[in-house]
């Protein structure tokens, strides 16, 4: 009798008691095999972090961290080699930080306009436009910004290389405007509608209302949304591969030719080292690095969003 | 400076970020096209890749993308579905095992797509797997990548039917999988089919893994699912790569058929949520 009573008390939905009726083998042996596809994904970051730390810890025997972590020279294929990371790390974010100049202005310009100021028939425009935005491939946009962006860059008097930071950078900006305006759209549309009643009530305008109210209420999404635009300009391969080049170098000058992290493991990767060579392992050292830096980011990512959730869910 | 010039400026400052996104994709397309029609030959459709640009096509790559997508589909979208069904019907949601199955996938949701590639590398192509840099390899990889961005897809889906429903039919009598079989999925299946096709969409496009599986090779033949394959974007970067200008032409008339996937597939997309997005 009891336990009859806390299920029908119990919140309506999905854990209806159904211990009562028989035990219904085939339900269960359902659930095992749902249960079992759901573990895909667990043995799939489990396989991710074994692949990366096994031969990364093997490359840390031969190769000191210190020496990994702190060197300036990266030349792991010459002779002789060596393997100071730096100049990949310090050109991943020279590119990330010319692809943020793009997308965070215009992302968030974009979500404010969408959710603030634009009426139902041109959200109806911008919408779908955003979408085609984020489903073109990188590749894609790896030859625009080689074969279209580049060319301008030097008509336009900024003497660029062929293979410059500055196309590549600008290029995955708007690359990322999709990101960084849908998510930062979903918080703003989060903020109640008696936050806005409210300030339009004391006499501000829309601007004021945009800014002063809707804007700080959404912060934290808006900042996560920003993480993960760095995160996905972090991990971003093709247009750096295509555009930015692989020569690792220390140089904060948008014209010049770097390498990042990705690029490394794109143009090296593709199969040709023998298994077991430092050079091999170089990659999953290189990977790991790379997946150490986009984890932070996308945990940061998912709290402040959880947080902007709980708030006025 | 007056109210009415600073929210005039503001408005005016947020068309201007408009018009980046716009402004940009249309350069994009029409660049694109205009350097593209030239190649866009039958020779593209029927012809092996060739170091002659004026011979080469796109024809084993062009196969191989279509076997992908297949591959990906029948891995993809009953592991992708079952995974949200547990997640949104059976899984408690305070034990912290759930909890971990949950972030884990909005993790893995974020995790650049070349780092699947060492995954595949390391387990798939060499390693424990070992099935060599074929076809297969490049499937289960793309099935990991888009996985967890349909899982979440599928997830909201079937969030979307109400509860009501499910007691409905839990008061008639059928047990909870009958109810999922017959209730919560085929009212979920627009949602679902969605998430399908955009991940789908994703993969096709989705060139960095592939790089890593070794398909960045030289295929004159008809691919094979157990044989050596180059797909569809990774023949552009190859084409990109090579200095001669008919290189080039040939990369523009791939992507113009790379777009025209990718976009007709996000097209049907959004009709299929327009046309049968549901409100209960």
């Amino acid at each position: 009798m009891a336990s009859r009573e806390v299920a029908l008390t119990r919140p309506p939905g999905r854990q209806v008691d159904l211990s009562p009726s028989s035990r219904r083998l085939g339900e269960l042996v359902i659930k095992g095999i749902l249960a079992l596809a759901a573990l895909v994904s667990l043995v799939t970051t489990v396989g991710i972090v074994l692949s990366l730390l096994l031969p990364a810890i093997e490359f840390f025997s031969e190769i000191s961290p210190v020496e990994f972590f702190t060197g300036t020279t990266w030349a792991p294929l010459f002779e002789p080699s060596s393997f100071g990371v730096v100049p990949l790390i310090v050109g991943t974010f020279v590119v990330t930080f010319w692809a943020l100049l793009v997308a965070i202005p215009v992302g968030l310009g974009t979500a404010i306009y969408l959710s603030e100021y634009a009426g139902p028939r041109f959200r109806g425009v911008l919408k779908p436009t955003l979408e085609i935005l984020a489903a073109i491939p990188t590749v894609v946009f790896g030859y625009f910004a080689l074969t279209a962006v580049t060319p301008l860059l030097r008509t336009l008097g900024v003497e660029v290389e062929i293979f410059n930071v500055l196309a590549g950078g600008l290029v995955m900006g708007v690359m990322l405007i999709p990101t960084v305006a849908s998510l930062s759209e979903d918080a703003m549309s989060a903020v109640p509608q008696a936050l806005r009643d409210g300030a339009y009530g004391l006499g501000a305008d829309r601007l004021q209302v945009s800014t002063r109210v809707v804007v700080p209420a959404a912060i934290s999404g808006i900042i996560a949304s920003f993480v993960l635009a760095i995160s996905r300009a972090v991990g971003e391969t093709l247009i750096v591969l295509i555009a930015v080049g692989q020569l690792p170098q220390i140089t904060f000058d948008p014209r010049a030719t770097i390498e990042t992290l990705t690029a490394f493991i794109g143009a090296t990767g593709n199969g040709d080292l023998p298994t077991g060579s430092t050079e091999y392992k170089t990659i999953f050292a290189v990977g790991l690095t790379l997946f150490v830096m986009t984890l932070i980011m996308n945990i940061i990512s998912i709290r402040l969003v959880r947080k902007f959730r709980e708030v006025y869910d | 400076m007056s109210r009415k010039v600073k929210g005039r400026i503001f408005v005016g400052a947020m068309v201007f970020c408009l018009a980046v996104s716009f402004g940009t994709l249309g350069w994009l397309l029409v660049t694109t096209f205009i350097d593209g029609i030239p190649g866009l030959t039958g020779k593209l459709f029927t012809d092996p890749p060739s170091t002659q640009p004026e011979e080469a096509g796109a024809r084993p790559a062009i196969l191989a993308t279509i076997y992908l997508a297949v591959l990906l589909l029948m891995m993809t979208v009953p592991i992708g579905v079952a995974t949200a069904i547990y997640l949104e019907e059976y899984a408690h949601k305070e034990r912290w095992y759930n909890r971990l199955l949950e972030l884990n996938i909005q993790n893995l949701a974020a995790v650049p797509a070349i780092v699947y590639g060492i995954l595949g590398l390391a387990f798939v192509v060499r390693g424990p797997l070992g099935i060599g840099r074929v076809l297969l390899a490049g499937a289960i990889i793309l099935t990991l990548v888009v996985l967890p961005t349909l899982i979440i897809s599928s997830r909201e889906a079937i969030r979307a039917v109400p509860d009501s429903i499910r007691q409905g039919g839990l008061a008639l009598g059928a047990t909870q999988w009958q109810v999922i079989w017959r209730q919560v999925l085929p009212a979920s299946i627009p949602g679902i089919a969605t998430g399908s096709i955009l991940a789908l969409s994703r993969a096709v496009g989705e060139t960095a893994p592939l790089l890593l599986i070794g398909a960045l090779q030289y295929v004159a033949f008809d691919p094979t699912v157990l044989g050596a394959f180059t797909a569809l974007p990774v023949q552009i970067y190859t084409w990109i790569k090579f200095p001669n200008p008919g290189f080039q032409t040939l990369a523009a008339a791939a992507i113009i058929v790379l777009l025209a996937i990718v976009l007709t597939m996000n097209a049907i997309a959004i009709f299929l949520r327009n046309r049968f997005r549901q409100t209960w």
